[in-house]
C-alpha cells in the first residue's frame, strides 16, 4: 500500500459537542487521522463511547467538524446541500440498530426503493430492488417485497438495512456496529456478504464496531480508539496478535474466547470525553501506570504529563504510547 | 432437593387465535452455588422458559409440567405465595432492563423499592444503608445512589439493575442476556461480578445469552435450546470445546477465535432460519440445517438422551464426533 490517494480520510479531525447543563464541552472525536483505499476493510474499535458513532457521522458529512477535515478522493467534502447529496450516493451508512432504521410502516420494497427515489436514479426501480435484496442474501427477492419490518427475523431486517445501502451502487460503506444484535448463525451470513462485495465490487468499508471476532474476521487494518483518539492501528494481524498499547492489549485479553492471555479488567471510572485526562489519555486506568511498571521503566512522568501526537496515517503499524517499542 | 428445578416445562402462547408453542418439554436442574446457561437463537424459548419461574408470562398462556422452587411447585402456588417469592427467593434481570430504569429517579431510590415492599418496617435509614451495601457488592461507589439513570454509563446502568435483584437477598437469580449491550470490557467486569455472587454468596445462577463464548466461560453447566427444547445439556467448557449436537457445534464454529487463521477472511455462519414455532419440521427440527443429517432424521424424532457427562438429543450423538469439530477443536 503506497502513495495512493485513500477514498476517505478523516485529517487531524476534531468533533465537539456542547454540554446540556453543566457538563462542559464533550470532545467526543479528538484528533483522528484515518485513510480508507479502494476495496480496503478497516474495522474501528473500541469501547462504548470512545466517539466510534461520532467520528462515522463527521465521515458521512452528517457531524461538521470543530477542526481538521475529510477528504474524499483528496479532496475536501464540501458541505453544500447539492454536494452531499451527491457524496451520499457514493458513500452509504448502516446504522448500528436495524429496528430503528426501519420504518414500521413501509415495506421492504419501500424501505431499499426510498434511496433510489431521493436520488432520483434511472434505472428500472424493480430490477434493481430486486437484485439488491438478493445480493443481501433475502431470496427470492419478490416473497420479501410485500413483508413489514415486524414480520421479519432480526437479521432479516438488517439485511433490508443492508440491500438498502447496496442498490445504490455505493463506492463505500460506512457500517455501524452492523451485526452486534444479531446471533452467531446470522452474523456469520453478513458478514460473509460483506467480504463478497469487496470481492466482487471493489467496495470500500469501514466498519465501526466493539467485536474483535468481527475485526479478525473481515478486516485488512484495525484502528483502535480511545476517549476520542487513535492509540493503534495496524494490520490486522498485528494489532490483534501482537498488540503493543496497554488498552488493546486489556480489551484483547477480556474477549470470552481469547485463550492463554490473562484477563486484565480494567478498574477505576469510565472515560469521560468532557474530562480528557492530561498527558496519555489512558493513563488513570493504564494497567502499566497501575502495576508500577512504568514507574520501574521511568516513563511515569511522561504518561501522566506528556500528551503523545496523533498517529500517522500510513502503511504499517502505529502506536501513541510511551513505552519503548521492545518492552515486551 | 435442588434448588430449582423445571419438569417436563411446555408453555404454548396464545396469538390471534393461534397457538405458539414456545417452550416444549423441557427438564432442567439447577443447584445453590451452580450457574447454568441457557443459550440459542433469538426465538428459541430462552426467556419464555424463565418467565414461568416468577409466573411472569400473560395470563391466556398455557403452562404445564412443573417449576419446582426449593422443592415447591411454582405453577400451583397462590397469587400471594407467589408474589412472596419474587425477589425475596428468586429474582430476575430482564433482558434489556437498562432501558426499564426510571429516568425521573434516583437509582438509589429504585433499589430500595423491592426493600420496603417486601419489609414495610424498614427504617429509611436502613433502606439507604442496605442500597450503599449493595451498589458496593456491584462495584459502584455507594455515592451513585443520588445519581439519576442518565449519568450512568451502560454497563453501571446494569450493574444497578444486578444490585436491584439483589436487594431481597434471593436465593436464585436468572439474568437475561444480561451483557448483549455492553462492549467487551464492561461486559468482563460483569461476569467477573455475577461469577463471584455465585462463588461467595453461593446463589443458583441462571444466564441466559445467545452468546455461548460467554456461557463457555462463566458458567458451570449450559443447555443449548433449540426449537422449544433442550437439545444438548453438558459441562460448558466440554459443550463448547467438544459439542456433541451439530446444532451447538454450528453456534460454537461461528464464534470466530481471534488470532486463529481459520476464521481469518472467512466467518462462519449457520444457513437457515429457524423454524417458526408450530411449524416445525417432520423428524429432528434442526434437520432441514443440519450439516450431517441422514435420511433417518427427517422423519424419526431424537429423543433427548442420557450421555456421561450430560443429554443430547441427536440420533448420531454416538458415532460422529469427528465430523463437529467445536469452538475450539
Ligand atoms: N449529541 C451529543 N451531545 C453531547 N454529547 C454527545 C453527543 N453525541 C455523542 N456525545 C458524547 O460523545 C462521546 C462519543 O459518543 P459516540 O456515540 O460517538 O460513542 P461510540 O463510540 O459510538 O459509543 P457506542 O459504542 O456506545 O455506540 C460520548 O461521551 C457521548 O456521550
Ligand atoms: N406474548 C407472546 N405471544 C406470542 N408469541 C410469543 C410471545 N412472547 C414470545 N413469543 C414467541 O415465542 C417464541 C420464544 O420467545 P422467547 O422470547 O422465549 O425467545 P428467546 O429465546 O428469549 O429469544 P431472544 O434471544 O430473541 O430473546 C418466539 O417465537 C416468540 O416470537
Ligand atoms: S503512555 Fe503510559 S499510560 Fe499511556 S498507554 Fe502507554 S504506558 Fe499506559
Ligand atoms: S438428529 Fe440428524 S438432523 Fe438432527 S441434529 Fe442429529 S444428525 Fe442432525
Ligand atoms: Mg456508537
Ligand atoms: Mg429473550
Amino acid at each position: 500500500m503506497t502513495e495512493r490517494t485513500p477514498v476517505l480520510e478523516a485529517r487531524n479531525l476534531q468533533v465537539t459537542f456542547t454540554g446540556r447543563g453543566s457538563r462542559g464541552v464533550a470532545r467526543a472525536v479528538d484528533g483522528v487521522q484515518l485513510a480508507l483505499h479502494r476495496g480496503e476493510i478497516v474495522a474501528l474499535v473500541g469501547e462504548s463511547g470512545c466517539g466510534k458513532t461520532t467520528l462515522a457521522r463527521t465521515l458521512l458529512g452528517l457531524e461538521r467538524p470543530s477542526a481538521g477535515e475529510v477528504l474524499v478522493d483528496g479532496q475536501p467534502l464540501s458541505y453544500s446541500s447539492r454536494d452531499l447529496t451527491a457524496y451520499r450516493k457514493r458513500v452509504q451508512l448502516v446504522l448500528q440498530d436495524p429496528t430503528g432504521a426501519l420504518n414500521p410502516r413501509h415495506s421492504v420494497y419501500e424501505a431499499v426503493a426510498e434511496g433510489l427515489r431521493i436520488h432520483g436514479s434511472e434505472v428500472d426501480e424493480g430490477v434493481a430492488v430486486a437484485d439488491a435484496l438478493s445480493r443481501a442474501g433475502l431470496r427470492p427477492p419478490e416473497r420479501f417485497f410485500l413483508r413489514y419490518p415486524h414480520e421479519l427475523s432480526g437479521g432479516q431486517r438488517q439485511r433490508v438495512v443492508i440491500a438498502g445501502a447496496l442498490v445504490l451502487n455505493p463506492d463505500v460503506i460506512v457500517a455501524d456496529e452492523p451485526v452486534s444484535s444479531l446471533d452467531a448463525s446470522v452474523r456469520g451470513e453478513i458478514l460473509a456478504l460483506l467480504l463478497r462485495l469487496r470481492e466482487e465490487l471493489g467496495l470500500s468499508l469501514l466498519v465501526v464496531t466493539h467485536d474483535l471476532g468481527l475485526a479478525w474476521n473481515i478486516a485488512d487494518r484495525v484502528a483502535v480508539m480511545y476517549l476520542g483518539r487513535i492509540v493503534e492501528e495496524g494490520p490486522t494481524e498485528e494489532i490483534l496478535r501482537s498488540p503493543r498499547h496497554p488498552y488493546t492489549r486489556a480489551l484483547l485479553s477480556v474477549v470470552p474466547e481469547m485463550e492463554g492471555m490473562d484477563e486484565v479488567v480494567l478498574t477505576g471510572e469510565p472515560p469521560d470525553s468532557t474530562r480528557i485526562p492530561s498527558g496519555c489519555r489512558f493513563h488513570p486506568r493504564c494497567p502499566v501506570v497501575v502495576s508500577g511498571e512504568a514507574e520501574r521503566l521511568g516513563i511515569v512522568e511522561a504518561c501522566r504529563g506528556t500528551a503523545l501526537p496523533v498517529l500517522e496515517v500510513s502503511a504499517g503499524h502505529h502506536v501513541a504510547c510511551h513505552l519503548p517499542p521492545d518492552s515486551n | 432437593m435442588s434448588l430449582l428445578e423445571f419438569d417436563d416445562v411446555s408453555v404454548t402462547y396464545r396469538s390471534g387465535g393461534a397457538d405458539v408453542p414456545a417452550v416444549r418439554g423441557v427438564s432442567l436442574t439447577i443447584e445453590a452455588g451452580q450457574s447454568i446457561g441457557i443459550a440459542g437463537e433469538s426465538g428459541c424459548g430462552k426467556t419464555t422458559l424463565t418467565g414461568t419461574v416468577l409466573r411472569l408470562l400473560p395470563k391466556s398462556t398455557k403452562v404445564t409440567g412443573r417449576v419446582l422452587l426449593d422443592g415447591e411447585d411454582v405453577l400451583t402456588m397462590s397469587w400471594g405465595k407467589v408474589r412472596a417469592v419474587r425477589w425475596a427467593q428468586a429474582a430476575v434481570v430482564f433482558q434489556g432492563a437498562m432501558h426499564a430504569l426510571n429516568p425521573v429517579q434516583r437509582v438509589g431510590d429504585q433499589i430500595a423499592e423491592p426493600i420496603t415492599l417486601h419489609s414495610p418496617k424498614t427504617s429509611e435509614k436502613a433502606a439507604q444503608q442496605r442500597v450503599g451495601e449493595l451498589l458496593e457488592q456491584v462495584g459502584l461507589p455507594a455515592s451513585r445512589a443520588a445519581s439519576y439513570p442518565h449519568q450512568l454509563s451502560g454497563g453501571q446502568k446494569q450493574r444497578v439493575m444486578i444490585a436491584m435483584a439483589l436487594a431481597c437477598s434471593p436465593k436464585l437469580l436468572i439474568a437475561d442476556e444480561p451483557t448483549t449491550a455492553l462492549d467487551v470490557m464492561v461486559q468482563a467486569q460483569v461476569l467477573d461480578l455475577l461469577a463471584g455472587l455465585v462463588r461467595d454468596l453461593g446463589l443458583g445462577m441462571v444466564f441466559i445469552s445467545h452468546d455461548l463464548s460467554v456461557l463457555a466461560s462463566s458458567c458451570d453447566r449450559v443447555a443449548v435450546m433449540y426449537a422449544g427444547e433442550i437439545v444438548e445439556e453438558r459441562p460448558a467448557a466440554a459443550l463448547f470445546d467438544h459439542p456433541r449436537h451439530p446444532y451447538t457445534a454450528a453456534l460454537a464454529g461461528a464464534f470466530p477465535k481471534v488470532g486463529d487463521p481459520r476464521f481469518r477472511y472467512s466467518p462462519a455462519g449457520l444457513p437457515g432460519d429457524p423454524p417458526f414455532p408450530g411449524e416445525l419440521p417432520s423428524g429432528c427440527p434442526f434437520h432441514p440445517r443440519c450439516a450431517v443429517a441422514i435420511d433417518r432424521c427427517s422423519s424419526e424424532v431424537p429423543p433427548l438422551q442420557v450421555v456421561d457427562d450430560g443429554r443430547v438429543a441427536c440420533l448420531r450423538s454416538g458415532e460422529h464426533l469427528e465430523l463437529l469439530g467445536g469452538g475450539a477443536a
